[in-house]
């Protein structure tokens, strides 16, 4: 794994940019384009492209299968939680105005901010186990054949 | 540019070509979603179509083989079919009204109020985020909850397989492959 120097020295250079990238995906959603699923895909890419280049046994101790798989269901229960913590308030479900009552907006800024949030975690979780069980197999292609 | 990306992945028997022709198809669909102003779409289709599943289509490359086997029947048929449903397609469109009409159902029914009401009620700039989110947040938990049950399906699936070759015996159920987290 010592060659294509290049692509690792890029790699390594571009990895942190497309991660912050993807959270500004993540929390600017309501002001530009994106949101949770673009967020959360340009997430999964940054652990992908780390995964193609370096290999997959490094791309796992950085970002553990358990972690990932606990990610895909902990998004949608950060989703389904907050239409539960608004029920709770005395509101209806998913009803955002609950968590600022006196600023209806403020509410809904954050139950977007929360519902994007868990959305954008679903999404990486999935896209990176998925990855994960595709390139985990041995592949039946050598380097060459390409 | 689209047409001729199209039928270049018809004809190749390459599949290596093929998955990046069809990345290089996504990027292009994303460039017309751009012009048509959908920015939203337009940054999903970049992202998930010319990114994840150019990346995914390969990795399943990698575990079955390059070349594409050449089909056994008549390419007739099939032709015949595409032709029709295009066809009926078309004539759809026909019915249509023109690109960015004013009296378009999509621009009479809900738009309006959802555009009049999202600066005072939701005060977002990105009123697609405000109906995704807060107008439609059902839809949206249904839609996550799909993508959940997709990944949750996947991994049964290569994880399972995985599982039974190593182990040789496949009376086994899902409930330990839960359990432990290293199976691969």
């Amino acid at each position: 794994m010592r060659h294509h120097l290049i692509l690792r020295v890029v790699t390594k250079l571009l990895v942190g940019s497309i991660i912050l990238f993807a959270f500004y995906v993540q929390f600017h959603g309501d002001f530009s384009p994106g949101g949770g699923f673009q967020a959360g895909v340009i997430m999964a890419v940054a652990f992908i492209l780390y995964g193609i280049v370096f290999g997959l046994g490094k791309a796992q101790a950085v970002f553990p299968p358990w972690v990932v798989h606990k990610m895909v269901a902990l998004g949608v229960l950060i989703y389904a939680g907050t239409g539960v913590v608004s029920l709770l308030l005395g509101y209806g479900y998913l009803d955002y105005d609950a968590f600022a009552p006196h600023h209806p907006s403020h509410g809904q800024h954050y139950g977007i901010l929360a519902v994007e949030l868990g959305v954008g975690v679903t999404v990486t979780g999935v896209m990176v186990a998925v990855y994960y069980a595709f390139a985990a197999r041995p592949a039946r292609l050598s380097d060459e054949e390409w | 540019m689209l047409v001729a990306t199209a039928l270049a992945i018809v004809r190749l028997r390459n599949l290596f070509a093929v998955a990046m022709l069809s990345g290089v198809f996504s990027l292009l669909s994303a460039l017309l979603f751009v012009v048509l102003d959908a920015v939203d779409v337009a940054f999903t289709e970049a992202a998930v179509g010319a990114g994840i599943s150019t990346v995914l289509v390969l990795g399943t490359l990698a575990l079955t083989s390059r070349v594409e086997k050449p089909s056994s029947h008549s390419p007739a048929l099939p032709l015949f079919v595409v032709f029709v449903t295009g066809a009926a397609l078309i004539y759809g469109t026909l019915d249509m009204p023109n690109f960015g009409s004013a009296d378009a159902p999509a621009m009479t029914h809900v738009a309006p109020d959802y555009l009049a009401r999202t600066p005072e009620e939701i005060d977002v700039p990105n009123v697609v985020t405000a109906i995704l989110a807060s107008y439609r947040g059902y839809d949206t938990l249904g839609e996550t909850a799909v993508v959940f049950t997709a990944g949750i399906g996947v991994l049964l699936l290569m994880s399972g397989l995985r599982r039974r070759r190593e182990d040789g015996d496949d009376d086994d159920d899902d409930e330990d492959t839960e359990k432990d987290g290293g199976v691969y």
